[in-house]
Formats: structure tokens, C-alpha cells, sequence
């Protein structure tokens, strides 16, 4: 059964490593349906988050597959319960439909939407939330016409207490030579 | 830990670490003779001009052999690196000498290959603007490599290689990608090489679980009929004489994949024979039979494994790999090792019980006997009357050569029925494309296998008629560098495996199956390499044996059966025990 997974990549700011993360989904004909990507709490380490839709045994192989990329520091897949996350939504909408009574005002207040700029033509609205409460306002705004609507990728934090800077610690270690077999 | 080494390369080793200034073509060459590369295979090109301008000054220390095409130049390093467990080192220019080089990236990805490439690229203010020879090289093989990278500065230049030659050589070895543009190798800089041997994304050699080596000793001191598979893993990590060790003390019987055939003796008395579609009949049917599949160093690949739902379900999976990635990627493991094969093979051996299995040996001695009878026998004798079978022409030069050459081969019929009848025994090898399956393979890799081992070992290619018109130029490449390669070319005048399908799964409808053949006894000779051709049975002694003894290379064409089928085969999809003998 095909699930939602939210992944979360933490990577060395290199050129190039976007692509090697999306060859591999693209090999194996997956979509990607929320791509965002931005530097972490620690510098010069960068955090991307996707959402796909695949099978449990999928997620697990693509992470793998992720994570053995040089570049890839860590990967990692969550379940919707695993994680508290959030998107952002613009809306356009013409300053006109402000005008026939307070329905639309009662619609940005009955969503917690902000207004970011008042223009002669237009209004931009700002909505956080999940992807089903930005869509929802889209909806009830859609018959006051939106002139246009953006959102962005998921974003996500875990919800377990282990810092990004004890896995580096542990990579360190870990990509240390120690007693190997070096050819 | 970084270890700084000289600036200047092999005669100068002593010399303080005081920076030189030097072009980024220069830096490129002595940065490569840091790395004790003494060999590269290449052709030369508009962008890579200025660093094959500077090997011009370094032709003492380091060889280039000049390749007709870049596929060749790959391939060659290829067999280079399989030879010797060295990095295989390549040249291109950009654009179609980059994109020639995308067959042999894939095929050294699938098949951990250690390869550099190092690629021309127009100068950095062009990038982007469909320059003349320009492609987008990085992108394009950044799926068929390890890691790859775009220099567009000098200063670039020797960290770079040293993570190129480290990567490409550590952990799963696989193929590097180097894209240089033209003005990085004109620019000056100050030259300092440091070796790197860490980089923190990446980790080579994860330290082992003493947990999972103790749950893995377990499992194979309960077993009662366990079978050992056995992949190239072992011969990358130079594990043979571990895995010998770790044979002699269990007693388990071994079965290696088409890469792993040189991991372990094949006439030992453990030895049950190759794994897969065209391996042996006890190995593929005990697979369904055996309480305990041991992997190791092996990917369970589709050409060993058949249907993944009815393979091995009766048996407990114990997975001892390198590849994290690898391990539950397509049979899931009750146990898994993540770690190189020698290392496990160090802790396990004290952790594992000296045992026998006197009745579980009867089993493959049986299906021994049934493959022996119904297909071996057949293979190997000569019957008067009929055409020369491939397996014959192997079976009496692996006798020939006692199974101490070097083979390699192409991709097709004669590629299984070399890795069946060539009976590896330890220190020869088996160089061929297994994951890819590239035809055009055999003699540009024969070529780089020869070149690396010189007088050292006999090296031996077999090649299908088809395969060797893919990259027939680089005989061009033996004419040149002399690399005394004995081509045993096996004629059937078919692409003989596809019309085996055909045969067997598409009613015998041979499609663009039937090659029209050129002279190549003429062919060779016009490359001035001696040519001989047997098509009766009762020459062939006479011509393996001039081969064989022939100081200079050597072309033995054998016209076999048109029409023979390898057996045994589990069909594609099929279940390992399923496997057909006829």
C-alpha cells in the first residue's frame, strides 16, 4: 500500500546534489509532490524536504539509495505522525471583491490568513497550514476570483529530540580510517 | 586525517612540500603520478589539449595508450583496473569524447570498477551557451557514477583528484568523473598535493556489529544444509585466502555469481558451481533446498535470483555486505553483516563451528551428475561429424592454460559458456560485464587487462562474432601498443543468445538475428595481428596450441555450431529450481 512519506535530507552544500537526489526517484518513476530545500541550524549543512508517495519497502530502499550518495550526509523518512510540518500559500485576489460586503473578510478571519499588501487592483493573502487548509481557502476564495495562487513546499520538523550536530559527530566517526581494509 | 605527500612526483619523493607554480594541465599529470598511476588510456580532443600538452613532459613516468575510440579507452581501463584492483585511469575530450565514455561509466557502476575519467570541457565562459564539443557531461553521468565533479579553476585541481582516487577506490569501488574546462588547465596556480583518505559523507568501511556478527555465526552453526553465495565482493576486498580459510573450517558448500567466479578454487571439493540464468543446475535448484543462503559480497541481481517471491522462502537469508543500500534491496535478509567481506570473514572465522555435510554433499553430487549427463558431456566432447561447440574450444583451454589465465570475455552465448567451462583456479580472473552486459566489452578490456599484466599472465579473450564488430577498431590499439591479447573469436554468425530467445520464447522467429560477416582472418592481418581460422574439429588442438604460443597477439577464429542453445537456463522470471536442461 502506497503511503505519504516525508523525507527529510541533510547534505554538504555542493552543486549537483539536488540532481543526484532526484535521479533517483526518477529511475524508479516516482514523483516528487513538495520540494523544498534550505541551509539547517548548522551552517553550511543543507535540509531537504520531500514529499512522495510510495509502498513502506520503497521508502526504505530510496533512503538508502539517498544516503549512500557522497555528498548525502544523512537521510531520513517520516509518517505523517512522526513529524509536525507546514506550507505556505499566496492568494491574489482582486481588491473588488472586498467590496460587496464582508464575506471575504469573514473568510481570511475564519482561517487565521493574513493580508500582506493592499493595492488599487489587488490583494495578496497569506495562509500557513497544511496542504488541505490552504487548499480549502483556495476553494472558498475561487468564486470571488483568484487572479493567482502559489504554494510552497512542505515543510517539516521531527519530532524526536536528537540533535542534527550528534549525527554529524557521529558521521565524523564514523568516515574516519580506522583499522580498515584499504587497498 | 590528511596525509600531506610531496609536491613533486615519483623521483622527487623526498623533496620538502614547498608549492610550485605550475598550469593546471601540469597539476593534472603530477597529480596522477601522486596517485602511482603509471598507465592511462585515451584519446585526445580540443578541450583536453592543454593536459595532454602536458603529458608531453611526463612520457618517462606515466603511459598513455592512444585508443580508436573513447568507449575503447574506457572498456580498457576497465580491464586494467579488473586485472590489477587499480584505479583504471581514462582521457576525453568533451562533448563525444565525454559521451563515448557513458557505456563504460554505466558498465564500471553496475560492476564496481574503480575508474578516474578525467574529461575537456570548453573554457568555463562558455558553459552553457551549446558551445562548440560542449555537453553537459556532469549531468548526464551523474547516474553512472560514483561521484563526479566540475573543475572551472585550477586551484581545484589536486583536491579533486585526490577525493577522485579516493572515492573510486575505497569502499564499493565505482567510476569517477572529473570535467575539466579549458582555461583551469591553462590557468597557473601553486601546486600542493594531499592525499585524502576522509571525507565525512562518506563511509567507506562502516565498523562492524559485533551483535550481528555473533546473530550471523549462530545461524550458521544451527544450519543443516547451508549453501555459501559468493560475489565479487570478496575479490574487491582481497578476501580469497579469508574465504578459503572460513570453506576449509565449515564446510559449507560454495556457488559465486558470474563476477565472483574467481573468488574461490573452482575444482575445489566445495565448489558447487555458478549461480544465475545460465549458472550450474545443483547451486540454482539448492537454492530452493537449503535451510541457509549466505550471501556475500553480492547484490542478489535478477540474473541470480529469478522470481524474487518463490526464491529461497524455505531458507533463513544471511546478507554479508559492503553496500548498505544492497542489503534488503531484493531478498530480505533474517541477518546482515554490513561490512567488507574480509573483515567479516576475519571475525567470523573464530565464531563459526569446524563441521561436514556429508548427506547435504549427495544432493549437489546428484544434480552434478544430472547436469554432467544431460548437458556437460554434450557441451565439451567433440562428435565427429558436427560442427565445434563453444564449450568444447573453453572446456580444452581452461586445460591448456591449467585455468591460470586471464579471461575475459563479451557479452552473449559464449560469455556463459566461458564463465561454465573456464575453471578459474586462484589468481586468474574472470574480467567481463556482468551488470551491464555491454556488448563490445571483451576486446577493449582484454586490451587494458593485457597492458597491465604484461608477460605476468596469458590473457585470453572470448568473443562472439557480434560483440567484436561493436568496438573491432581498437585492434587498431593492439597494433599500436603491442598488448599480446589471444582473441579466441567464437563464430556462429547469429547474435546467438537473442536468437536462443527467439527459439525458445518467440516460435523461432529469428529477427535481425543472421550477421553478414566481414573476412576476419583478413581483417586482422590487416591490423598486422596473425590470424588463424578453424572450422574442423580436427585442427583445433593445432590451433589453440600456435595461439597459445604465439609471444604476439593472436586472433584464433572458431566456427562453431550456428544453432546451439546454453543450457541449462532458468527463464527469466522463472524459479531457480525451475531450471531448464533442455
Amino acid at each position: 500500500m502506497e503511503k505519504e512519506y516525508t523525507l527529510s535530507i541533510f547534505t554538504e552544500n555542493k552543486i549537483g546534489i539536488l540532481h543526484r537526489i532526484t535521479t533517483i526517484f526518477t529511475r524508479r518513476k516516482i514523483n516528487i509532490e513538495s520540494l523544498n530545500t534550505s541551509e539547517s541550524e548548522v551552517r553550511g549543512v543543507y535540509r531537504y524536504t520531500l514529499v512522495i508517495r510510495v509502498t513502506p519497502e520503497m521508502v526504505e530502499k530510496v533512503v538508502k539509495q539517498i544516503e549512500k550518495q557522497i555528498g548525502v550526509l544523512k537521510a531520513f523518512s517520516h509518517e505523517e505522525h512522526e513529524i509536525v510540518h507546514q506550507e505556505i500559500a499566496l492568494y491574489k485576489v482582486p481588491t473588488q471583491a472586498f467590496a460587496n460586503g464582508t464575506n471575504v473578510e469573514m473568510i481570511i478571519r475564519n482561517h487565521s490568513a493574513h493580508i500582506l499588501t493592499v493595492e488599487p487592483q489587488y490583494i495578496v493573502i497569506e495562509k500557513t497550514g497544511h496542504k488541505e487548509e490552504t487548499q480549502e481557502l483556495f476553494r472558498l476564495l475561487e468564486p470571488f476570483g483568484v487572479l493567482q495562487f502559489v504554494r510552497s513546499g512542505r515543510v517539516a520538523m521531527t519530532k524526536p529530540m536528537k540533535k542534527l550536530t550528534s549525527y554529524l559527530q557521529e558521521l565524523e566517526e564514523a568516515s574516519s580510517p580506522g583499522e580498515q581494509t584499504i587497498q | 586525517m590528511e596525509t600531506q605527500v610531496q609536491t613533486t612526483p615519483t623521483k622527487e619523493k623526498n623533496s620538502s612540500p614547498q608549492p610550485m607554480k605550475i598550469t593546471g594541465a601540469d597539476a593534472v599529470i603530477r597529480s596522477l603520478l601522486h596517485e602511482d598511476v603509471d598507465t592511462i588510456f585515451g584519446y585526445v580532443g580540443g578541450a583536453i589539449m592543454p593536459i595532454y600538452d602536458a603529458l608531453f613532459d611526463h612520457k618517462e613516468n606515466v603511459k598513455h595508450h592512444m585508443v580508436r575510440h573513447e568507449q575503447g579507452a574506457i572498456h580498457a581501463a576497465q580491464g586494467y583496473a579488473r586485472a590489477t584492483r587499480k584505479t583504471g585511469v581514462v582521457f576525453a575530450t568533451s562533448g563525444p569524447g565525454a559521451t563515448n565514455l557513458i557505456t563504460g561509466l554505466a558498465d564500471a557502476m553496475l560492476d564496481s570498477t574503480p575508474l578516474v575519467c578525467i574529461t575537456g570541457q570548453v573554457p568555463s565562459a562558455l558553459l552553457g551557451t551549446d558551445a562548440f564539443q560542449e555537453t553537459d557531461i556532469l549531468s548526464m553521468s551523474m547516474p553512472a557514477t560514483k561521484w563526479n565533479f566540475q573543475i572551472t579553476r585550477a586551484e581545484e585541481i589536486p583536491e579533486a583528484l585526490a577525493k577522485a582516487f579516493y572515492f573510486a577506490n575505497s569502499g564499493r569501488p565505482g567510476p569517477v568523473l572529473i570535467d575539466i574546462t579549458k582555461d583551469a588547465q591553462f590557468a597557473e596556480i601553486d601546486y600542493v598535493y594531499e592525499k585524502i583518505n576522509k571525507v565525512r559523507s562518506y563511509i567507506p568501511y562502516p565498523k562492524i556489529n559485533s551483535q550481528d556478527i555473533a546473530d550471523a555465526a549462530k545461524l550458521i552453526n544451527e544450519a543443516k544444509q547451508p549453501l555459501l553465495l559468493v560475489g565479487q565482493g570478496v575479490i574487491l576486498s582481497g578476501a580469497e585466502k579469508e574465504l578459503y580459510k572460513f570453506v576449509e573450517k565449515t564446510g559449507i558448500p560454495v556457488a559465486w555469481t558470474l563476477l565472483g567466479s574467481s573468488a574461490f578454487p573452482n575444482q575445489h571439493e566445495l565448489s558447487v558451481g555458478m549461480l544465475g540464468m545460465h549458472g550450474n543446475y545443483g547451486p540454482n535448484k539448492a537454492t530452493n533446498e537449503c535451510d541457509l543462503l549466505i550471501g556475500l559480497g553480492m547484490r542478489f541481481d535478477d540474473r541470480v535470483t529469478g522470481n524474487l517471491q518463490t526464491y529461497a522462502k524455505q531458507a533463513k537469508v544471511l546478507h554479508i555486505e559492503l553496500d548498505p543500500a544492497e542489503i534488503n534491496k531484493n531478498v530480505k535478509a533474517d541477518v546482515a553483516v554490513n561490512a567488507d567481506a574480509k573483515q567479516a570473514l576475519m571475525d567470523l572465522i573464530h565464531e563459526v563451528e569446524e563441521k561436514r555435510y556429508p548427506e547435504w554433499y549427495k544432493v549437489f553430487d546428484n544434480y552434478k551428475k544430472i547436469e554432467h549427463d544431460k548437458v556437460i558431456e554434450n557441451d565439451v566432447t567433440t562428435r565427429p561429424g558436427h560442427q565445434i561447440k563453444m564449450g568444447e574450444v573453453i572446456h580444452r583451454i581452461s586445460e591448456l592454460t591449467k585455468g591460470e589465465a586471464v579471461v575475459v570475455t563479451d557479452v552473449g552465448q559464449h560469455q556463459m559458456s566461458a564463465a561454465r567451462y573456464y575453471m578459474n583456479e586462484p589468481g586468474s580472473n574472470l574480467i567481463t560485464s556482468g551488470g551491464l552486459g555491454t556488448m563490445g566489452f571483451g576486446l577493449p578490456a582484454a586490451i587494458g587487462a593485457k597492458i597491465a599484466l604484461g608477460d605476468k599472465k596469458e590473457v585470453i579473450t572470448f568473443i562472439g562474432d557480434g560483440g567484436f564488430q561493436m568496438t573491432v577498431q581498437e585492434l587498431g590499439t593492439i597494433m599500436e601498443s603491442g598488448a599480446a591479447v589471444k582473441i579466441v573469436l567464437l563464430n556462429n554468425g547469429y547474435l546467438g543468445m537473442v536468437r536462443q530467445w527467439q527459439d525458445l520464447f518467440f516460435e523461432k522467429r529469428y529477427s535481425m538475428v543472421e550477421l553478414t560477416n566481414p573476412d576476419f582472418i583478413k581483417l586482422s592481418e590487416s591490423y598486422g595481428i596473425k590470424a588463424r581460422q578453424i572450422s574442423a574439429h580436427e585442427d583445433l588442438e593445432d590451433g589453440l596450441n600456435e595461439m597459445l604460443q604465439s609471444k604476439e597477439a593472436f586472433l584464433l577464429e572458431v566456427i562453431v555450431e550456428k544453432e546451439e542453445n546454453v543450457f541449462p537456463m532458468v527463464p527469466a522470471g522463472a524459479t531457480v529450481s525451475e531450471m531448464r536442461l533442455e
